[in-house]
């Protein structure tokens, strides 16, 4: 059963930003180990593309990669393309490359802290790439800037403008960073656990936020996100990612309604929902734990952790195939199961 | 608020306020940032006591209070029925081992320069808890419980992702065997696949050793799941607390109504725009008067910007500070008058 989708339309909108077979790896003394084994995916204007998957999968590796900003060493980019607008920016001059950032490619960053200058104010960092990338004088880039802090729901922005990392609470620096990434209104927003020290209700402000600038500046969004009822009230599609490669890219519906891989069903099945009763609901989570970058397992990397493991699994890595126009898996088990439906049918 | 064993609670906050003060321009009169305004509460041994509320609103405050990393500006903290701020520097050793936090900001809380396995040996060392083999045992034993495994031992915190770096200090905290972890977000990094095996390590560690959590969290599907008790906060204040279940089937507080209301749900056919709190978030350096949720809330009347309202009990064990809700307090009425 395919459910509709009601929000895809019929032919394909332009790809901002395609990753095409990406492959980074880490050198160190301890040698070489991939971290990212051809990643692929496509981001259309206008759309909210959700990036889902185990802590320590590839994730934020993946996102600064998009940027050129993989700490390196130990990171090299070994493979791949990452295209934007249809121009490889793997290929850039580095120059070029700091036109990009923040501009057409802006990122919130996983940990504010990291991403912050502490000897810097809050202002003083979100008035800078405006002054280099939009040109604004100083005067209005400031103003700007405290126009930003309001709308992210920063009280008394005149002030907080004027103050240090420090002196925010978690989930204003937090802010203040999403002010930084969306002060220049770009082409593509990559968000990196983006609302993970706000409330609901804030929470609820700054996704509406995003959706304004997707609304009206047609701006892309990465969302990567541990939050799954973020990503069911914002996405579009969703890319479930395990051990440095897509398991699954399918329509937000799809993936919900149907989920085809073993470790999204897991995924999913350990979402801890709001009940009305009063009796704690246990979650199990998926037995084992992720394989640490450079022991990776040949085959399918979830093999080990799998209750539908066949032999396939233990041999040789599934492709990323299509069960549907707009959902993608890479499972021998399900592909297995696919084909013996087809077979079923064709018989009878 | 009544207590109900005779033992004093592992952990008691009674009045707690916290003041940051503001750079002024000259000629201009000191302020302050309120940041905690007289808050109070208990920990129980073997419990959970969720604190919850807007960002900003004073949370990690009263934690970093706790482990003495502010200085309140008044207020006590007393742990097994012993003020803190009474104890020398010697007096203080035990009590850091007693009580642990997992910081909101995991990259800022780890030494760059130290290997996992001195992070989590550090506090064994401090202790004289385990020496030589036996210490290496523990560490590694903790990062399997924690899903991090051996091939992390060596490496720096930098070479972690989020999440893991977030597990690495779960795993400090856990090291010493304390009786009270302050966990200011402690699983916000976290996959929810991942999130639950740690719940239920947290869960067993209770069970087992009696470990009493202070949980600071925005997730409510988690807090609603670990938690026995929930503390909302808003500006300052604790503005209602309860038993989970209470709390959660029949809030109080205009604020935990819209908090509640705002909660978004894991399907994309329930798809809903959030009636987003109206107003602005309101300054902490001049609160606005009486409640200070009234700019904002939906009941507001006359009395609610002139008086600060009280805490009063809904139902057994159940405290909420509104003039409104209060009018309407059918239990209180019950209550027998004490002085
Ligand atoms: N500098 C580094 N050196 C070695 N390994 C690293 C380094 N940085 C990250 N890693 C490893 O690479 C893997 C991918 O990291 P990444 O930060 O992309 O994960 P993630 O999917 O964002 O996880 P999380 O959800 O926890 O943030 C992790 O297993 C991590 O341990
Ligand atoms: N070192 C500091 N100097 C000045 N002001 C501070 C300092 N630390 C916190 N504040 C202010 O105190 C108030 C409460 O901050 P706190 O960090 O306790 O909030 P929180 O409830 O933990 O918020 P979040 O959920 O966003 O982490 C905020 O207004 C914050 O800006
Ligand atoms: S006291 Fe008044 S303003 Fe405050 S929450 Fe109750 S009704 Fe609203
Ligand atoms: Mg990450
Ligand atoms: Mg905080």
């Amino acid at each position: 059963m395919i459910p509709s989708s009601p929000t895809l339309p019929l032919s394909e909108p332009d790809t901002v930003l395609e990753v095409r077979d990406l492959q980074v790896q880490f050198e160190t003394i301890d040698g070489v180990a991939p971290v990212l084994e051809g990643l692929s995916y496509k981001l259309h204007a206008g759309e909210t593309l959700a990036i889902v998957g185990e802590s320590g999968c590839g994730k934020t590796i993946g996102a600064l990669s998009l940027l050129r900003l993989a700490p390196s060493p130990p990171a090299r980019i070994t493979g791949g393309a990452i295209l934007l607008n249809g121009r490889d920016i793997l290929t850039l001059p580095e120059e070029d490359m700091r036109g990009i950032r923040g501009n057409d490619i802006a990122m919130i960053f996983q940990e504010p802290m990291t991403a912050l200058n502490p000897v810097l104010t809050i202002g003083h960092q979100i008035v800078e790439p405006l002054m280099l990338h939009k040109r604004l004088s100083r005067a209005a880039a400031w103003e700007r800037a405290v126009e930003m802090l309001r709308l992210v729901e920063i009280p008394e922005p005149e002030r907080r403008v004027k103050e240090y990392p420090h002196q925010l609470s978690g989930g204003m620096r937090q802010r203040a960073m999403i002010a930084m990434a969306l002060a220049c209104g770009p082409k593509v927003l990559v968000a990196d656990e983006p609302t993970t020290a706000l409330d609901v209700t804030i929470q609820a402000q700054i996704l509406a936020l995003m959706a304004d600038l997707k609304r009206r500046i047609g701006t892309a969004i990465l969302l990567i996100t541990h939050d799954l009822a973020v990503v069911a009230q914002t996405a579009d599609r969703v890319v479930v990612m395990y051990a440095g490669r897509v398991v699954e890219d399918a329509s937000v519906f799809e993936l919900f309604e149907n989920p085809r891989h073993p470790y999204t069903r897991g995924l999913l099945a350990s979402i801890p929902k709001l009940s009305d009763g009063n009796e704690r609901q246990k979650l199990e989570g998926i037995p084992g734990s992720v394989p640490p970058v450079g022991a990776r397992p040949p085959g399918c990397t979830f093999a080990p952790r799998c209750t539908l493991a066949i032999d396939a699994c233990r041999q040789s890595v599934p492709a990323l195939d299509s069960v549907s126009p707009t959902h993608k898996v890479a499972c021998w088990a399900v592909m297995d199961k696919t084909s013996k439906k087809e077979l079923e049918r064709a018989i009878v | 608020m009544s207590e109900l064993s005779s033992s004093p609670p592992l952990l008691q906050v009674d009045d707690l306020i916290v003041r940051y003060p503001v750079k002024k321009g000259l000629l201009q009169p000191r302020k302050h940032v309120h940041a905690v305004n007289g808050v109070s509460f208990t920990v129980r041994r073997g419990e959970t006591l969720a604190l919850v509320g807007e960002s900003g609103c004073g949370k990690t405050t009263v934690g970093r209070s706790i482990m003495r990393l502010v200085r309140p500006s008044s207020g006590a903290i007393r742990v097994d029925g012993i003020d803190v701020a009474s104890l020398s520097r010697r007096q203080l050793k035990p009590y850091r081992r007693k009580i642990q936090m997992v910081f909101q900001d995991p990259y800022a809380s780890l030494n760059p320069r130290m290997t996992a396995g001195e992070i989590i040996g550090e506090p064994l060392g401090n202790f004289g808890i385990a020496h030589g083999a036996d210490r290496e045992s523990r560490i590694m034993s903790l990062l399997e419980r924690v899903g991090l495994g051996r091939s992390h031992f060596h490496r720096y915190p930098h070479e972690f992702s989020g999440g893991q770096r977030q597990r690495l200090g779960i795993a400090r905290a856990l090291a010493v065997e304390p009786s009270l972890i302050v966990g200011d977000e402690p699983l916000s990094a976290l996959d929810v696949s991942v999130q639950a095996q740690i719940v239920n390590l947290l869960d067993h560690l209770q069970q087992e050793f009696g470990l009493s959590y202070l949980f600071i969290a925005h997730d409510l599907a988690v807090v609603q799941q670990i938690s026995h008790r929930v503390a909302v906060m808003y500006l300052g204040r604790i503005v209602e607390i309860g038993e989970t279940a209470d709390i959660f089937r029949a809030p109080i507080h205009p604020y935990t109504q819209a908090l509640l209301a705002a909660v978004p749900l894991p399907d994309p056919r329930k798809r809903r725009t959030i009636e987003p709190l109206r107003g602005e978030v309101p300054s902490p350096i001049s609160p606005p008067s009486g409640c200070a949720f009234h700019p904002r809330c939906p009941l507001a009347e006359d009395r609610c910007r002139r008086e600060v309202p009280r805490a009063q009990e809904f139902q057994a064990g159940h405290f909420a500070a509104c003039h409104v809700m209060a009018r309407n307090n059918q239990y209180a009425a019950l209550q027998p008058v004490t002085a």
